[in-house]
């Protein structure tokens, strides 16, 4: 087995600071079915493009690193024997079918870090 | 040549992927078993020369090859412990493979199709970027030297080596598995496959720059290719249609251009110098494909191909039949190309000015906007509607487009004109 990172990418995510149930429902309901398929290892929403900061050596500036039409909209992990079990599993993203895609990334290293204060 | 050397040569040529696609099970690292089946096809010929050509070349290199790599694991336990390795199914027969050589010398007459078709989806598998898919095909599946494979790319050396290398080096960390895809996936991955095939056949066919036209090692390598592939999934029209397709447009090889290497253009070519066995295989094949189900992409291109072909003249061709063929080929391959095409045998049906007005439709497709043939048929179209000032703004359009000498040649004589 083998972990994978899936970005998302759309034209922008559905997860706005007052987002409602409704809003999320098609991305939600994908969580779950991964979740429920035993291959989700973690996953994160992020908040629409209009809340992302840009940092550079001479610069800070409001909105995406990359101005594209597409931003990454979330991110998740999940694990694979191969790549071709990672594909299948990562088209069934709603973005895939929504105009947008996902961008699989084998993971080299990683995970959460263990604080001491819990 | 000696009896050895010939066989060997012969080997090389014709088993190269047999040998390779069931050594990089056990070795399970393309770099190795590339090491290995070199090294044995190295020791054949010593071996061969002292006690004889064995009955079964393909198995005495496989049963050799598996059997330096099996050495080299044991060697290297801890430097592959670190070594990202190619994902093999394990049900099948693994790394105890050569073992048993007698049991193995019996299988590997029904095993053999599935290693080969494992070898080329792995190679063409589309997490490889398209160029790379048709390197690795060259060096794995045909076993063509990387120099050889650089010069057909017109790239350095070291930019093809590193362009392999790195395409190796996703295929083991992106975790491609050394498989042949299910059922679901088989149709979308085949396509890959037949592009490479198709790739390596045009490029060879008309060398995109440099003198000459036909770089005949690419063409009989893709050649090869697609009678291996048709051969290996038999029941796939597509595959079969490929086949046809090159074995059409390769028939014509010979009168494609005169001996001072200018393009000779179809209608002016000497129809009794083409390979009329090639292209009454290939007539066969395409009748069946057509039988057998609705045409996809590239049994309609070789049916287009062959009809243009089996007219006794070109002034006796069936145009309004290959305007149906084109329509049905837009509709399965709705490609900004295949429209141009059409337009040829369009204004033979229904004359150039209807022709010309499809071609300035397509003018500002962008993805045309490099194509030197859209010119090209341009100028001709307003040449035969008299236009002359016009038509020679277009040929020299063309020409200031083709990077193919023969074809800089061709286009100069027409503007010349």
């Amino acid at each position: 087995m083998a972990q994978y990172a899936i970005l998302i990418y759309t034209h922008d995510s559905a997860h706005r600071p007052d987002a409602t149930p409704e809003d999320t429902a098609t991305c939600d309901e994908h969580a779950d079915e991964l979740t429920h398929g035993g291959s989700l290892v973690m996953a994160y929403a992020l908040t629409p493009r209009d809340m992302a900061t840009s940092v550079r050596a001479d610069a800070i500036t409001d909105g995406p690193f990359i101005d594209s039409k597409e931003v990454v909209a979330g991110f998740y992990v999940i694990e694979a024997p191969d790549l071709d079990a990672a594909i299948a599993i990562a088209r069934t993203n709603p973005a895939v079918r929504d105009g947008g895609g996902v961008e699989i990334r084998p993971v080299h290293g990683g995970g959460f870090v263990q604080r001491a204060d819990g | 040549m000696t009896e050895a050397a010939a066989a060997l040569a012969d080997a090389h040529r014709r088993e190269w992927a047999i040998v390779l696609a069931a050594t990089v099970r056990v070795a399970r690292d393309l770099d190795l078993a590339e090491e290995c089946v070199q090294d044995a096809y190295a020791s054949a010929m010593t071996a061969w020369d002292k006690s004889g050509v064995p009955d079964n070349p393909a198995a005495w290199l496989t049963t050799a090859a598996k059997r330096r790599a099996i050495d080299a694991i044991r060697r290297d336990v801890v430097l592959r412990s670190r070594l990202p390795l190619l994902v093999v199914d394990d049900d099948e027969e693994g790394a105890g493979g050569a073992a048993g050589e007698g049991t193995h010398m019996e299988k590997l007459g029904e095993a053999v199709p599935d290693e080969r078709l494992r070898l080329i989806f792995v190679c063409c598998h589309p997490a490889v970027a398209q160029e790379a898919q048709a390197a690795l095909t060259l060096r794995l599946v045909c076993g063509l030297p990387v120099p050889d494979i650089a010069r057909a790319f017109l790239v350095t050396e070291p930019t093809m080596a590193a362009r392999i290398t790195r395409a190796k080096k996703k295929i083991a960390t992106a975790r491609i598995p050394y498989r042949v895809p299910r059922p679901a996936d088989l149709p979308e991955r085949l396509r890959a496959v037949l592009a490479v095939i198709h790739l390596l056949f045009t490029t060879g066919h008309t060398a995109p720059s440099g003198a000459a036209l036909v770089r005949a090692d690419l063409v009989d390598r893709a050649m090869h290719l697609a009678r291996m592939l048709s051969s290996l999934l038999p029941d796939d029209t597509e595959a079969r249609g490929l086949l046809a397709l090159l074995l059409v447009t390769d028939a014509r090889r010979a009168t494609r251009v005169d001996e001072d290497g200018r393009l000779i253009r179809l209608r002016d070519q000497d129809r009794s110098r083409w390979d009329r066995a090639a292209l009454a295989e290939a007539d066969a094949m395409i009748v069946s494909c057509l039988r057998a189900a609705p045409p996809g992409r590239y049994v309609l291109q070789a049916a287009i191909a062959s009809l243009y072909a089996d007219a006794p003249a070109y002034d006796q061709t069936d145009w309004p039949q290959l305007v149906l063929l084109y329509d049905r080929l837009l509709q399965v391959w709705p490609s900004p190309v295949v429209a141009l095409n059409r337009a040829i045998p369009l204004s033979m049906a229904a004359g150039p000015e209807a022709a010309l007005a499809e071609v300035e439709s397509l003018e500002g497709d962008e993805r045309l906007s490099g194509y030197q043939y859209l010119p090209a048929i341009k100028a001709e179209l307003l040449s035969r509607l008299g236009r002359t000032d016009e038509a020679a703004a277009a040929y020299r359009r063309a020409f200031d487009l083709a990077a193919n000498e023969a074809e800089r040649a061709f286009l100069a004589g027409q503007l010349s004109d």
